[in-house]
């Protein structure tokens, strides 16, 4: 399959600047970071509705607490290594646990991060994220469903994380269908197995659906965009009626989107399983694609993974 | 410590000029990194390798060496390159930075190269570390030193100033922090992003003894390096006033290399400036 690749952080700064203009409580935060993030759009466009916080995020995140408090909805950015392990205490007591209309929108989440290394690839943010009550965690799949996603947790009123990468990512849905937070969204039917993907797994959950559809295996595609809170009802209705269930995430597979799924099918409706995504290991320093392979995130991964969940389906 | 004479200076000032060179090339080669930081910094790490610290390249972990701290990590192309350069490990390998598999991690990781004394790259975190190598000095009574570079927009990180108390509280003279004060950070110019001045009262109020000089002086920086062994009871910090990108016409005092890699033309305008590293 061939995708078009698009920037995420460009529809992130696009959906901000608009915002900034259709209302005055917005307002946006970045530590050092805001021509990585694209925060600097908004500071162009609005600069006293916009504050630099230096390098000091921790710092930022309770900042951006004062500022919800006080009315204002507020973006808050950085790179997510940064945005969430840098500053939990911060997340935890002073904007999970009070509730409080602050985004973290954090971007070069994840190993496709490339040449920076471990210290800057960040698997464990959904993680981190996932259980503080209060928060939810969201991994747009695109460029185009990055700025809808902006736009509607925009809307809310509550604590959210937003996940979005470096690199350009295969664009694999349209500008125009309407986004459903909360809500998985089937992107391919088929009744003998499940791919459940989120981020930039999604194009490899799509190819590699059609790599099973060769060998005559009908495999369903789910975007699980909103990883908390879970829908739970999609993901026990695939695992119903497929019987067989694939997750594959850009993430560590302890606690990221996969163990989420796990959990709730254990609970719920108990088919074979397998996880794709970065076992427990630190990444390092190399080029996307390659650590995209070394690290067990390729199309093949996955049509590894449902030949062995079918196996085992009775 | 040896007297400063025109001769010795000028060879610690080619084997900078060799890692200047080095640097760009390993960024150029692997098309990211960032050029600015890692050129402003130079002098004071090769001051320190080829003259100031007492280190064995071939025996990385020997106890009673003296230890470097490099907390802006971002700028581990240069820290690499003079690692090279004193025989760490082979020249060659420089080509390997930010490659697959290599030992040459984008950030520094000391579990991965030889002469590397903590993993950093998050930046604001070099100075506590070098604090708790200083404390195990004073209880192994070991005559050590440590030595730590930090960038000036970790002057915003407020573990900085939580490691600037405790290194006076517990009267650190084994410690000394080389300010590299380029004045600017990633997003413009410190004073425009957060100020920070008036930055020598606020290491003062600190309870450091503080040092200001060109970053650049091979002799000022071994001159201010000598002051602070001598002082007792705690920490010094040396406020180096440099130029990033220092050495590169077009990225000096540049945002734009912040962190980008040179594009052909500009490699070899840098290589024409610098001269290649292998001549
Ligand atoms: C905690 C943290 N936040 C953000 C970054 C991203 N970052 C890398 S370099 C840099 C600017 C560093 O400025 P400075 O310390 O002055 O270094 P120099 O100008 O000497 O390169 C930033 C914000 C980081 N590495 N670590």
């Amino acid at each position: 399959m061939t995708w078009k690749w698009e920037s995420q952080r460009e529809q992130y700064g696009r959906a901000l600047v608009e915002l900034g203009k259709e209302r005055s409580d917005i307002v946006v935060l970045d530590a050092d970071l805001s021509s990585s993030t694209r925060t600097a759009d908004f500071a162009s466009a609005f600069p006293e509705r916009f504050f630099n916080c230096g390098i000091a995020e921790q710092n930022m995140i309770d900042t951006a607490a004062g500022l919800a408090a006080s009315g204002k909805t507020v973006f808050a950015s950085t790179f997510a290594v940064f945005g969430t392990g840098r500053c939990y205490d911060q997340i935890r007591q002073s904007v999970a646990y009070p509730k409080l209309n602050i985004k973290i929108v954090a971007s070069h989440a994840g190993i496709t991060v490339g040449g920076d290394g471990a210290s800057h690839q960040i698997i464990e943010d959904i993680a981190l994220m996932r259980v503080l009550p209060n928060m939810a965690v969201i991994v747009p799949v695109d460029s185009n469903e990055t700025y809808k996603v902006i736009k509607t947790v925009a809307k809310t009123e509550t604590p959210v994380y937003v996940r979005i990468g470096r690199a350009d990512v295969p664009t694999v849905t349209d500008k125009d269908t309407p986004f459903e937070m909360n809500k998985a969204k089937v992107m391919r039917d088929g009744m003998d197995v499940t791919l459940i993907g989120c981020g930039i797994m999604v194009s490899k959950c799509l190819e590699a659906a059609e790599e099973l559809a060769k060998h005559g295996i009908d495999a369903r595609v789910i975007n699980l965009h909103t990883i908390k809170p879970l829908d739970e009802k999609t993901i026990v209705k695939a695992a119903r009626e497929t019987g067989g269930v694939v997750t594959a995430e850009e993430h560590s597979v302890m606690m990221g989107m996969g163990s989420a799924v796990a959990m709730c099918l254990v609970e719920n409706f108990h088919v074979p399983m397998k996880r794709v995504g970065i076992p427990d290991v630190f990444g390092e320093s190399g080029a996307c694609n390659e650590l995209m392979e070394k690290y067990g995130l390729t199309m093949e991964n996955i049509v590894e993974a449902a030949h062995d969940v079918l196996k085992r389906k009775k | 410590m040896e007297i400063y004479d025109g001769e010795f200076i000028a060879e610690l000032e080619a084997v900078a000029k060799r890692v200047r060179s080095h640097s760009i090339t390993m960024i150029y080669r692997a098309g990211s990194g960032h050029p600015g930081g890692s050129l402003s910094g130079v002098d004071v790490m090769v001051a320190l390798y080829f003259h100031i610290m007492k280190h064995d390249p071939n025996r990385p972990d020997w106890p009673e060496r003296d230890r470097f701290v490099l907390s802006k990590g971002h700028a581990a192309p240069s820290l690499y390159a003079v690692l090279s350069e004193a025989k760490y490990f082979p020249e060659k390998e420089l080509e390997t930075l930010r490659k697959l598999g290599s030992r040459l991690q984008g950030h520094p990781c000391m579990r991965k190269t030889p002469g590397v004394e903590m993993s950093t790259g998050s930046l604001g975190h070099g100075l506590a570390a070098g604090n708790g190598m200083a404390l195990a000095a004073k209880l192994d009574r070991k005559l050590y030193r440590i030595y730590v570079l930090c960038g000036d927009g970790e002057m915003d990180v407020g573990e900085t100033w939580e490691a600037a108390m405790l290194a006076s509280h517990y009267k650190l003279d084994n410690i000394t922090m080389y300010l590299d004060r380029n004045k600017l950070q990633l997003d413009g110019p410190t004073e425009k992003i957060m100020s920070l001045e008036p930055l020598a009262d606020k290491w003062k109020a600190f309870g450091w003894h503080v040092i200001e000089i060109n970053g650049h002086s091979m002799k000022e920086i071994i001159q201010a390096t000598n002051e602070a062994r001598g002082v007792k009871g705690r920490p010094t910090v040396i406020i180096c006033h440099t130029i990033k990108g220092k050495g590169v016409s077009y990225m000096e005092g540049s945002l734009h290399f912040h962190g980008k890699a040179p594009t052909d033309e500009e490699y070899k305008q840098a290589m024409k400036e610098l001269g290649t590293a292998d001549q």
